[in-house]
């Protein structure tokens, strides 16, 4: 796997203060027309996904998220905040998901 | 006894829910599907939004490509006609048996029929073919009665409006959605139906129906280009009572499905079953999701290892551009405690005589709700006694509830 952190396409965009995102926790953030869903988990990791269920677009960062799951508010499907991967009905197409970093207190996610 | 035939009668979502989790848990014997309908196995929810709406095809539960890796024998457009417990076959309606070492009853539900003079003009909605021909009845400026204040009803009034419809909603009870949803929420949910033009005459009954629309008892007269009628299901038990199984308001079950029968078991809309949370009576949840996760339960209990159903009840119904979700039952609750949402209604917790979290209701914008519907979910599952101060103040996050209960 070639690791996007040395991808020079990659462009680092700042999301939020470290410490606006707490453990266990998912917020929805806008960037040029597209919407992410940013997480940290209960064990300090952080990662994206695309901001909308694949089944309804609804926001994700509305639904809540247990370990590595998040399920949408809507209809309950699932998806791995790692991976993307849809864990379950009615959600069955995966989720891009997108590198996250922390740098100087803040996250930043890549794109591009 | 090795099991190596398994016969499944029903492709919704708990037959197809089961032959994938059969397959999933590794079991590689001879899986036949019985699917009487002859579509694509396909979603309903979609029937009464987008089918109708957007002339949408349903989301497929099970495609060709699944259909074949994993080796699933489709019986698509023939019904069963009768199971031969003796004999341990399904026979189907032009004339093979199937036989099994297990069988799963996974028929479903039919929608309860209206009978009084002119019944024969109406529409009801349970598959594709139904929604098909509602469809073709939904034109701009068409006048649409619908018989039945349920969440069908209220689903097909939502998109009969957003097609240009006019649409009356009749109902026999004094209120709509009487038999599942709360009388708070039920009344936030009629007034939003009247915000968009639905119009409800509600404590009324039907004398007779004709071409030109319907009459009330009381007299008054409806005009209608096409009645439809959700006035609820009944589940569908022809096969099983002709074979002489147990029936309690359903196919009779224990909570891991087990028929009279040792060799067959039924899911879904068609039996009733106890659940540990609800008592020790016979309940039939009709839910989109029960029925998927009955499904995938069954499967380990037709392999031989018992697995009784726990998952919490939840459904939604989608209404307009705004969402009802139900956790848990709400009838087993003895209080609710209000929580301010930001909606127009509040989230309403139903609370057992001693204090047990049973349910959880909204309605609003899915994003404002679905979340703590979440979280109520695996409290009811954790047989929770939240403080009443607790949930009754939004500024208090429900998360915090969680910890310290332990999933039972």
């Amino acid at each position: 796997m070639i690791s996007k952190e040395n991808d020079t396409m990659t462009q680092w965009i700042d999301v939020c203060a470290a410490d606006a995102l707490e453990p266990d926790d998912v917020i929805r953030f806008d960037h040029e027309g597209q919407t992410f869903a940013v997480y940290r988990t209960s064990d300090d990791a952080y990662c994206a996904t695309d901001g909308l269920c694949t089944h309804e677009q609804v926001h994700l960062a509305d639904g809540y998220l247990e370990g590595r799951i998040i399920e949408c508010p809507k209809h309950n499907g699932r998806f791995d905040i790692m991976t993307g991967a849809a864990k379950g009905a009615p959600a069955c197409i995966d989720l891009a998901t997108y590198p996250v970093k922390v740098a100087d207190e803040r996250v930043l996610i890549g794109l591009g | 006894m090795s099991i190596r035939r398994i016969v499944i009668i029903g492709a919704g979502a708990t037959g197809t829910a089961a032959t994938r989790a059969l397959r999933a848990s590794g079991f590689d014997g001879a899986l036949a599907l019985i699917d009487g309908e002859g579509e694509t196995p396909y979603e309903r929810p979609a029937l009464s939004k987008s089918v109708l709406t957007d002339a949408a095809d349903p989301p497929v539960l099970l495609d060709a490509a699944t259909i074949a890796r994993e080796a699933i024998d489709l019986v698509s457009g023939i019904p069963a006609a009768a199971i031969d417990r003796a004999a341990r076959c399904v026979t189907l309606a032009n004339g093979p048996a199937i036989s099994y070492d297990r069988l799963l009853i996974a028929t479903g539900a039919t929608p309860r029929r209206l009978t009084l003079p002119g019944a024969e003009r109406v529409y009801y909605l349970r598959n594709l073919a139904d929604a098909r021909a509602i469809r073709t009845r939904l034109v701009p400026g068409a006048a649409i009665a619908i018989v039945g204040g349920g969440l069908i009803g209220l689903e097909l009034a939502a998109s009969a409006r957003r097609l240009g419809c006019a649409v009356t909603v009749i109902e026999a009870a004094p209120r709509i959605l009487g038999r599942a949803v709360p009388a708070r929420l039920a009344a936030a949910i009629e007034a939003r139906h009247r915000a968009s033009g639905v119009a409800f005459h509600t404590s009324a009954t039907i004398a007779s129906i004709d071409g030109a629309g319907l009459r009330l008892d009381n007299d008054a007269w409806i005009g209608a280009d096409a009645v439809i009628a959700g006035i609820g299901v009944v589940p569908e038990t022809a096969l099983a009572g002709a074979a002489g199984l147990a029936l309690d308001n359903g196919i009779a079950v224990d909570a891991a499905f087990a028929t009279s029968d040792s060799a067959i078991f039924a899911a879904g809309d068609c039996c009733a079953l106890p659940h540990r949370l609800f008592g020790t009576a016979r309940l039939r949840f009709e839910s989109w999701r029960v029925a998927g996760d009955t499904g995938a339960c069954v499967a380990a209990t037709l392999l031989g290892v018992a697995r009784p159903f726990d998952a919490v009840p939840w459904f939604w119904s989608d209404q307009y551009d705004e969402t009802l979700q139900i956790a848990g039952m709400p009838q087993f609750g003895a209080r609710i405690v209000e929580r301010a949402t930001g909606t127009a209604a509040p989230m309403l917790f139903h609370l057992a005589a001693d204090g047990r979290l049973v349910a959880a209701a909204a309605f609003g914008p899915a994003g404002a709700i679905g979340r703590d519907i979440r979280i109520a979910e695996r409290l009811i599952a954790a047989c929770a006694h939240p403080a009443p101060e607790d949930l009754a103040d939004p500024s208090r996050p429900l998360k915090v509830l969680l910890r310290g209960t332990v999933a039972a």
